[in-house]
């Protein structure tokens, strides 16, 4: 557990802190966001110590931190800074094993040690442990960075804006993985970003500062449906709408346009539509367009007889959901068994839609980024 | 012209040779102790930079100073001896070598030095294995500068009789002899070019892969 205690921080005469107190649980991923200047990096950067604390206490685990030596404290918390972090005269697995090096691990341990890292992420050893940093590309860069923070396995990572030199494709990987290395090994993270999207999607809990003062400290989903000031409505823009995403409904992220064919078709006549449309199978409906079923391209392939109508084909087993019913739910039931998609039904079982996962994926995009964007 | 040449070296070849190693010593000896003392000073002055920016324009002012003259000076309180010579040679070669030490190390990005000291390196860690490596070309170069001036600056040896290629040249000027000054000049040009060569050598073995230029 780290805790901040009135904590106050100046450069010369320019305070930058005033009274700072705030605690992070074991196993927490902290996001510090805010505008420039707020003392979010000094914050981040008087955990180990790079910058002094002026007043009051930071303690881990209840021990203050100035009463650790401080080489000692620094290796025994993972550090990441921005894109060129990496020692450019060492290859990757130097700058992995720095840490563990001045730990003195014997070298046996320190070989497995960075195998099992650099298979965490996807480097073969083979491939990547001789290479220089200015022979990776900076995804591959960013990644042996958040290595070298993991290699001592430190109870503690402090990464100071890591990803934001990244392209947004690549960013969006890494943080992927380092979500999912956090999952894994439950490693105490504070993660300083100006990004509010990266924010929302990493933390447990956001820290927001601003002129070094805390204006919230609340869960992504809190800070979204109650910003605690208008500053913070601001930089959440776009992501905090009206609604979250967990208020969406079915009728939300359906495709209106569905494929639908009509009980007393005759075969011949579905397979041409599911050709034309490039389709496997078709909703199947009865006059007053209220659901059947589902006619797939393989159940017409064997059993179908030429000339005859499709109704002892129509499968009717396929799970429906209902239009106002929740959407998260929905996704679950497409997950579950690799479904293509779900019908969604009125109340009166009128189809009103299918949800696909690529219409599923539209919806929460026009969430994050606005309507017109998609 | 071949005829010259080999008259040359029948009259004078046993003398170039063993003016050639003279040379040599004098080079070498004084570039080591030079590069011994700058690469510490260099270090010194990069942990004082506010120090430093008035330290190296003053260190700069003795390079101003004629060889010639300083020779001369320390020839008076010394004598004829090798060390007034490598003395003389040392402090000259100092200077390139501190001044490319001591700029390599205040230039190697703060925000890797921070890394290091947040992974938990000492100053003295920080200094061995991050800031010298990446240092390294700069030191080199500076040592490459020093080596070549010094080849030419040892020719002032003979001055006060210590020998060495200078030797040649200054028999020359005295005799008018322009095969002597340039059986001196020439050799110590080659020498000069050699050297340079060689220290590129090490330049590129001393250089971490990592901050090689060429792909």
């Amino acid at each position: 557990m780290i805790e901040f205690k009135n904590v106050k921080k100046a450069y010369q005469d320019n305070v930058v802190i005033e009274d700072l107190s705030f605690t992070i649980n074991d196993g927490e991923f902290v996001c510090i966001i805010g505008p420039s200047g707020c003392g979010k990096t000094t914050t981040l950067k008087m955990i180990n110590r790079l910058h002094k604390v002026n007043g009051g206490e930071i303690l881990i685990d209840g021990t203050n931190i100035n009463d650790i030596d401080v080489n000692e404290l620094r290796k025994s918390i993972g550090y990441v800074i921005q894109h060129i972090g990496l020692f450019p005269n060492m290859n990757v697995k130097q700058n992995i094993s720095v840490v563990p090096t001045l730990l003195k691990w014997s070298k046996d341990k320190i070989d497995l040690r960075i195998k099992e890292l650099m298979k965490m992420i996807n480097m073969p050893f083979d491939e990547f442990a001789y290479k220089y940093p200015n022979e990776l590309s900076g995804g591959q860069q960013q990644r042996v960075g958040v290595l070298r923070a993991l290699a001592a396995n430190p109870n503690i990572i402090l990464m100071d804006e890591p990803f934001g030199a990244l392209d947004p494709i690549t960013r969006d990987v890494l943080q992927d993985e380092l979500r999912n290395i956090h999952d894994q090994l439950k490693k105490t993270i504070i993660f300083v970003t100006h990004d509010m999207d990266e924010a929302v999607k990493m933390a447990d809990r956001i820290l927001f500062l601003d002129g070094g003062k805390i204006l919230q400290y609340a869960t992504p989903e809190e800070m979204l449906k109650n910003p605690g000031t208008p500053l913070i409505r601001e930089f959440l823009g776009k992501i905090s709408y009206d609604y979250n995403a967990s208020d969406l409904t079915c009728e939300d992220v359906m495709r209106k346009r569905v494929y639908t064919v009509y009980n007393k078709e005759r075969t011949l006549k579905c397979t041409s539509i599911m050709k034309q449309r490039d389709v496997a199978s078709l909703v199947v409906v009865d006059h007053n367009n209220r659901y059947l079923g589902i006619i797939r391209i393989e159940d017409i392939k064997s059993e179908g007889v030429p000339g005859e109508t499709i109704e002892k084909l129509i499968r009717k087993e396929d799970i429906t959901v209902l239009i106002n019913s929740n959407a998260r739910d929905a996704f679950s039931e497409l997950e579950k068994d690799n479904k293509e998609y779900l019908v969604v039904l009125k109340r009166d079982r009128q189809v009103a839609g299918i949800i696909t996962r690529s219409s599923m994926a539209k919806a929460l995009a026009s969430l994050i980024w606005g309507e017109n964007d998609v | 012209m071949f005829k010259a040449l080999s008259d040359f070296f029948d009259s004078y070849g046993n003398m170039l040779i063993s003016s050639i190693f003279i040379h040599l010593k004098f080079v070498f000896i004084s570039v080591a102790i030079g590069f011994i003392i700058a690469f510490i000073l260099g270090i010194l002055l990069s942990r004082v930079p506010k120090l430093s920016v008035i330290l190296i324009p003053i260190l700069s002012i003795f390079q101003t100073i004629p060889g010639l003259v300083f020779i001369g000076v320390l020839f008076l309180y010394l004598g004829i001896k090798d060390i007034t010579v490598i003395i003389a040679l040392a402090i000259y070669a100092i200077f390139p070598i501190l001044k490319n030490t001591y700029v390599g190390l205040i230039s190697v990005d703060k925000k890797i030095i921070e890394a290091a000291q947040g992974c938990g390196m000492n100053p003295f860690q920080v200094l061995w294995k991050i800031e010298i490596p990446l240092a390294m070309p700069s030191i080199i170069s500076g040592l490459r500068m020093s080596t070549i001036y010094t080849v030419s600056w040892a020719v002032l040896a003979a001055m006060i009789g210590l020998g060495g290629l200078g030797e040649f040249v200054y028999r020359g000027i005295e005799t008018n002899n322009t095969t002597l000054i340039l059986g001196g000049a020439i050799p110590s040009a080659i020498i000069a070019i050699l050297l340079g060569y060689l220290i590129d050598k090490v330049q590129y073995h001393f250089t971490p892969r990592g901050l090689r230029k060429e792909p």
